[in-house]
């Protein structure tokens, strides 16, 4: 009888070689169930499956349980924990020394909209290249529950404390701004979430993803319209967003009238199959309408919402050279001797 | 030593009747926005042309147009460059500030004023050269809207010719001032030349000043100290620059911002090897220096006190994720509308600790403008060097005024980029702990990242972690941590700027000194000499951490004197923390916080008061 050799399972691998778990982080230390978990779970599999380099992507957060995250994912990728509210800051620059990096941000909703506003409104003016998260709980998870400036109005602490402000709506704040790539999407909504992160990959310019991650410590009960139940009820989809990455040939099982296609600036696709509206990503009136008219409606519309692929973004508009400032050698960064005789020569 | 009964600031020079060759001080009095500037500029250049050593101080409010500016030039053969107590010019062309300039003065000054002001008749002790502005200025310029402008370049001429400038000086100067506007040039050098003309028929030189040629500033060079720190950065090799404007660092920036553009454009491909952004406030600019920083770029701010109130927190964050950044400080009077426009020394105290928690920073302290250079090249080395941030300690007076100097070396030493792993390091390695002692100097190996290699990446957070960058709050880490920093303080402290001696033989008085306070101390240190026989050593502190050397200056005198522009001897402090405990009675504190720059004759009174007798 010949001996048959059995094949070991062919391993899981991207087109660049590597298993998903090459793509792992740390151990969570964040509450069991707790939103942001999931969200780490799909950056992660983003990555995988378009193939991003480890090495190339850096890991930026300010303070806050959604901000401990980047920790958890991407274990091989440099990662700054910076100050609460600064990360927009720390990415600048990050970006500013290596324009090659992905920059891959991840926020709260206090971190964000609360003591990092400034920050974050500049940021989206400039439309650094970066993907920008806000893991949105409408409340300061961290600091044990307190109200978050997303927290919509009405809604209720665990304590019994009703929220009497008005939101501030990232997503409209981001389009309005300049951010070029604008998103809403629900931690529970594994495939709308990986489109969106896929697409955010092929995008050069500013990707702002709100992205509604329940807090089921201190944001989960009753009231609350940041939990699970709320969301998945007032969930108001705009259109199935689908993703095909620059390396892959785009398939035809869209219906042609309901779909549209854009190309980024990779090369990737993003196919957009509409549902109940007619809805068109690159018009800033239309998606900002339609945000306050959900708003008012009590829905929360989550998809792509916005989205320019023209724009330039701010490190062309710097006109920097294309290798990373941090290792430019000497002889590009220091001046000649003569340089210096010149200038001198000048002041005497 | 006698007796003496001086009262500080109020002792007077001893009287001089013979005639004073280059030795003379003059103050010009003006309103803000009045085109006073360029004429004050052409004057001092034409002194410095006549090879006569000068300085120029210019006290300004905080406003565009419309408040008193007063703009001092001294010239000293003595090269002596502090601001000078004593006027002996005086231009009034303010109205509103001209009684009181005049009533200010010591008996014999002189005042070069504009007739209509009246001031004749307010004292007979001073001598008084009334000028009809106005009237001289209409034929000359017959636009009504530069005629503001022109009629300040008068007491120029005016002054050529009862000090002895030869016009050809102030033409010179004219044509280095408006390099490209002949016209300009023209119209100028006519209204100092009526001025020089309606002089010599109808005013007599009856002071004892003159200026007269030497040759004591051939191959000098005259420029402020934030161009001088902004030239610095650019042979250091600056790639990133984010700031946000503030009086008195703006300028530093804005240099900067020309310099490269100059100097640092790629000539292959027309890019830039550099990124200068303004930000939107002082806590991103100073969170975009330190993510630049992190991210391998040799990365900077500039600001002044209020900035650095802001940048707080992260000065602490870059501390202790050791990302290498150099802050310029150029330190100012006051918070918001304090007087924000006016020198001090007020940061010390507060850099050297700024944030929470256990932190300390190396400061670099320039002195004069070839320091706002050179220490600008050391700072980003040595922020690399030692993975922290780096204050470089300047001021308003050293910052926004023209100083003269010998012209800046070329930088001798290649760049140090400090202990950087690149991918093929890594590939020897296997690996590495990023907040390991490994070297035992206390500094670690960083990566960048970006770096092509699976054991390259750390995650940077604050100062919970272990030398592996884990997160840890195991207290046996956080201890080992905090020792290891403490160490890399240690090491720096012999490889910051070592202070600068100035030692007179056999003397039981020291000075401590730093910034510009130096200016007056040499000048100071003369004055006692020659005035009252008091033999003094001089000790300029560079940097902090403080060297060895400065312990055993302190050591080796019996009474030091620290000498510093604050309120709350600040400095002073900071020694007495540092020095041993016998040492510490000895030192003594004198302070000067006027808002403006501190003169020699202050320090020389307040150090007689303190040695006589009680
Ligand atoms: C300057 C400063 N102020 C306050 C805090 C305390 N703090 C830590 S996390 C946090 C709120 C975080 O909320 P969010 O960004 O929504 O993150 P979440 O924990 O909800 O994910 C606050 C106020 C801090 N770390 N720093
Ligand atoms: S407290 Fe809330 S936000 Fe923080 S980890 Fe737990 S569930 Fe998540
Ligand atoms: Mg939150």
């Amino acid at each position: 009888m010949a001996t048959t050799t059995v094949p070991s399972p062919r391993k899981k691998v991207n087109r660049i070689g590597l298993g998903p778990s090459d793509y792992k982080g740390g151990r969570s230390t964040l509450c069991a169930g707790c939103g942001h978990n999931s969200i780490s779970e799909r950056i992660i599999e983003a990555c995988f499956e378009m193939g991003i380099e480890p090495y190339r992507v850096a890991k930026l957060s300010g303070i806050g349980c959604s901000s401990k995250s980047p920790a958890y994912f991407l274990g091989s990728s440099h990662g700054f924990n910076s100050v609460h509210g600064r990360m927009p800051a720390i990415a600048t620059g990050t970006i500013l020394a290596n324009r090659n990096l992905i920059a891959l941000g991840v926020s709260g909703d206090g971190d964000t909209a609360s003591i990092g506003i400034g920050q974050f409104v500049h940021l989206m003016r400039r439309n650094l290249p970066m993907i920008y998260i806000i893991e949105d709980n409408g409340c300061y998870g961290l600091t044990k529950g307190q109200f978050s400036a997303t927290a919509d109005l009405g809604s209720k602490l665990k304590t019994g404390v009703i929220n009497d402000l008005p939101p501030i709506d990232t997503c409209a704040l981001a389009i309005m701004l300049g951010a070029t790539y604008v998103g809403r999407s629900f931690s529970g909504d594994k495939r709308q979430l990986l489109a969106l992160l896929k697409g955010a990959l092929g995008h050069r310019g500013t990707v702002m993803l709100d992205v509604i991650s329940p807090c089921v410590t201190f944001n989960d009960h009753e009231g609350s319209t940041k939990s699970y139940s709320y969301v998945q009820d007032h969930d108001a989809p705009l259109g199935e967003v689908s993703f095909v990455p620059f390396f892959e040939d785009i398939t035809v099982d869209y219906d042609p009238g309901t779909t549209t296609e854009i190309r980024l600036h990779d090369g990737s696709h993003l196919l957009l199959k509409k549902l109940d509206v007619d809805y068109d990503p690159t018009n800033k009136m239309d998606a900002l309408r339609l945000l306050t008219e959900s708003h008012d409606k009590g829905e929360i519309l989550t998809g792509l919402l916005y989205l320019d692929a023209e724009r330039p973004n701010f490190i062309d508009m710097l006109n920097i050279v294309d290798v990373p400032l941090a290792t430019l050698p000497e002889s590009m960064v220091r001046p000649p001797r003569q340089a210096l005789d010149e200038i001198m020569e000048e002041l005497k | 030593m006698g007796t003496m009964d001086v009262s500080i600031g109020e002792t007077k020079a001893p009287p001089r009747e013979e005639r004073v060759v280059n030795d003379l001080s003059i103050q010009i009095a003006t309103v803000n926005g009045s085109g006073s500037q360029s004429a004050n500029t052409v004057l001092l250049r034409s002194i410095f042309q006549m090879g006569i050593p000068v300085s120029g101080k210019s006290l300004f409010p905080s406003n565009i147009a419309g408040l008193p500016t007063w703009f001092t030039i001294r010239a000293s053969r003595h090269g002596y460059i502090a601001r000078r107590k004593e006027i002996d010019f005086l231009v009034a062309m303010n109205p509103e500030t001209a009684a009181e300039d005049v009533m200010s003065l010591e008996a014999g000054a002189s005042i070069v004023y504009d007739e209509k002001l009246n001031l004749g008749r307010l004292r007979d002790d001073v001598i008084y050269y009334p000028v009809p502005f106005d009237t001289l200025v209409v034929p000359i310029c017959p636009n009504a809207k530069l005629r503001k402008l022109v009629r300040s370049m008068i007491y120029d001429g005016v002054l050529a010719k009862l000090l002895g400038i030869p016009m050809e000086e102030i033409r010179t100067a004219l044509e280095k001032q408006f390099k490209n506007k002949p016209s300009a040039v023209d119209l100028n050098f006519k209204a100092a030349q009526i001025g020089y003309e309606y002089t010599e028929k109808n005013l007599p030189q009856r002071s004892r000043f003159y200026l007269d040629r030497i040759d004591l500033t051939r191959g000098k060079i005259i420029i402020d100290g934030n161009s001088a720190a902004a030239l610095g950065a650019v042979f250091a090799g600056m790639t990133v620059c984010t700031w946000y404007p503030i009086t008195p660092s703006s300028s530093l920036a804005e240099a900067l911002t020309r310099y490269v553009k100059r100097f640092r454009i790629d000539a292959k491909s027309s890019k830039a090897t550099f990124a200068i952004v303004q930000a939107e406030d002082e806590l991103a600019a100073i969170g975009m220096a330190i993510g630049a920083g992190w991210a391998g770029a040799r990365s900077m701010t500039a600001t002044s006190g209020p900035g650095i109130s802001l940048m707080s927190e992260f000065a602490g964050l870059g501390y202790y994720t050791e990302v290498p950044v150099v802050i310029f400080d150029i330190q100012r009077v006051g918070p918001s509308t304090g007087l924000p426009t006016r020198t001090a020394q007020g940061d010390i105290l507060k850099n050297a600790f700024l944030s929470h928690g256990d932190t300390k920073h190396l400061m670099l302290i320039p002195s004069s403008v070839e320091e706002c250079f050179t220490m600008a090249i050391e700072a980003f080395d040595l922020a690399e060097e030692f993975q922290t941030p780096v204050f470089v300690m300047s001021d308003l007076d050293l910052g926004m005024n023209n100083w003269m100097s010998d012209p800046f070396p070329y930088p001798d030493k290649p760049l140090n980029r400090g202990k950087v792993l690149t991918s093929k390091d890594l590939e020897r390695l296997g690996g590495f702990e990023r907040y390991r002692d490994v070297d035992g100097d206390g500094i670690g190996y960083r990566t960048l990242p970006g770096t092509r290699h699976p054991k390259a990446a750390y995650f940077a957070r604050g100062s919970g972690h272990n030398e592996k960058a884990a997160y840890s709050e195991r207290p046996e880490d956080y201890v080992n941590n905090m020792d290891r920093l403490n160490r890399k303080f240690e090491t720096a402290r012999q490889r910051v700027p070592a202070p600068v001696f100035q030692e007179a033989d056999s003397s039981e008085i020291g000075v401590v000194a730093y910034g510009t306070t130096h200016w007056a101390i040499v000048e100071s240190i003369d004055q006692l000499k020659e005035e009252y026989d008091l033999w003094i050593s001089y000790c300029r502190v560079r940097a902090f951490p403080f060297s060895q050397q400065v312990f055993d200056f302190i050591r080796r005198h019996q009474r030091i004197y620290v000498v510093e522009q604050n309120r709350d001897a600040q400095m002073f402090r900071l020694l007495r923390m540092e020095v041993s405990t016998e040492d510490v009675r000895k030192l003594r504190s004198i302070r000067h916080y006027k808002g403006i720059p501190i003169d020699a004759r202050t320090v020389t009174d307040e150090i007689v008061a303190q040695e006589s007798p009680k």
